[in-house]
C-alpha cells in the first residue's frame, strides 16, 4: 500500500476542512477582538493560512497539482499585503504615535 | 500512526493560534504565530506538498514575520500599549466567531465523503512536477504575479518613506 493512500485513508479530508474552518474562525476572532493593527494584520495571515492548508489538502487528495500553485500565488500576494500593509502603518504610527484602530476614525463622521 | 501525526499538528496549529490572538505582549503573539505556521509546514509535509512546506517556512517564518518583528521593535510596542475593547465588543467578538465557527462546521458535516481518485500521482508536490503545472499552465499569471511583487515593493518603499519637504498645516 502506497504512502498516500494509507494518508487518505487515515485522516479524512473532513478533518482537514473542520481544521481549516476553526484556524479560520480563530483569525476573525483576532480580527474582531483586538485594537492593535499589527496583530489584526497577523489575524489575516492566520486566515490566509487556514485557506493555504485546504487548498493543498484538496489538491493532494485529488492529485490536481492546480491547487499547490494556487497556494503559491497566494503566497506571493500576501507578502506584497504584508509590505504594503506595514508600510501604511508605519507612516500612521509616524503621525498618530499609535497603532490603536479606535484612534483611526478620521473617516467616521 | 499518521492520524497521531495530524491530531498533534492540528492542536499545536490551533493552540499556537488562539494564543496569537489573545496574548497581551505583541512580541509573543509573533512567536506563537511562527510556531504555528511551523505546525502548517508539517501539515504539508504530511500532505506531501514538500516543496510548499520549504517555501512556506522560507516566506512565512524566514520573510513575513522578520518583518513584523522589525515593525513592532521599531514602534516599541508592549502590554501597556494596547487598552481593552469594551466588555460589549469582546463578548460580540466571541459570539459572532463561535457563530461562524458553528455554522462552517454545521454546513461541513453534510457534504460527501472523499472517494479516492482512480490513478493517485505520488509526484504531486515535488518540484518538477510543480513548476512542470507552473509553467506550462500557470505562466500568464506567474508573470503577473511578478510584476505585483514589483509595484508592491516600490509602494512600499514610497509609502513609508519619510517626506522630507515641509508639511501644509492641516486644518
Amino acid at each position: 500500500m502506497s504512502l498516500l493512500m494509507n494518508i487518505f485513508q487515515e485522516i479524512p479530508l473532513h478533518n482537514y476542512l473542520f481544521l481549516s474552518a476553526i484556524l479560520f474562525c480563530i483569525g476573525v476572532f483576532g480580527v474582531l477582538l483586538r485594537r492593535n493593527a499589527i496583530i489584526i494584520f497577523m489575524s489575516i495571515e492566520l486566515m490566509f493560512n487556514a485557506v493555504n492548508l485546504l487548498l493543498v489538502a484538496f489538491s493532494t487528495y485529488y492529485s490536481d497539482s492546480g491547487g499547490q500553485v494556487f497556494v503559491f500565488f497566494i503566497m506571493a500576494v500576501a507578502a506584497a499585503e504584508v509590505s504594503v500593509g506595514l508600510a501604511i502603518l508605519v507612516t500612521i504610527y509616524r503621525n498618530l504615535h499609535s497603532v490603536d484602530i479606535d484612534e483611526l476614525k478620521s473617516l467616521k463622521w | 500512526m499518521t492520524f497521531y501525526i495530524f491530531l498533534f499538528l492540528a492542536a499545536l496549529a490551533v493552540f499556537c493560534g488562539l494564543m496569537t490572538v489573545t496574548s497581551r505582549n505583541p512580541v509573543h503573539s509573533v512567536i506563537f504565530l511562527i510556531g504555528c505556521f511551523f505546525a502548517i509546514a508539517g501539515h504539508y509535509l504530511l500532505l506531501n506538498a514538500q516543496f510548499l512546506a520549504v517555501v512556506h517556512i522560507i516566506v512565512y517564518a524566514g520573510a513575513i514575520m522578520v518583518l513584523f518583528l522589525f515593525t513592532l521593535m521599531m514602534m516599541n510596542l508592549n502590554e501597556a500599549s494596547e487598552g481593552h475593547k469594551p466588555a460589549l465588543a469582546r463578548i460580540s467578538a466571541v459570539v459572532s466567531a463561535g457563530l461562524l465557527l458553528f455554522i462552517l462546521i454545521a454546513a461541513l458535516k453534510k457534504t460527501e465523503p472523499f472517494a479516492p481518485p482512480l490513478t493517485i500521482d505520488h509526484s504531486i508536490g515535488l518540484v518538477k512536477a510543480l513548476g512542470n503545472t507552473l509553467l506550462n499552465e500557470y505562466l500568464l499569471p506567474f508573470e503577473f504575479v511578478s510584476i505585483l511583487l514589483l509595484s508592491s515593493m516600490v509602494g512600499a518603499v514610497l509609502i513609508a518613506k519619510r517626506d522630507k519637504s515641509p508639511k501644509p498645516e492641516l486644518e
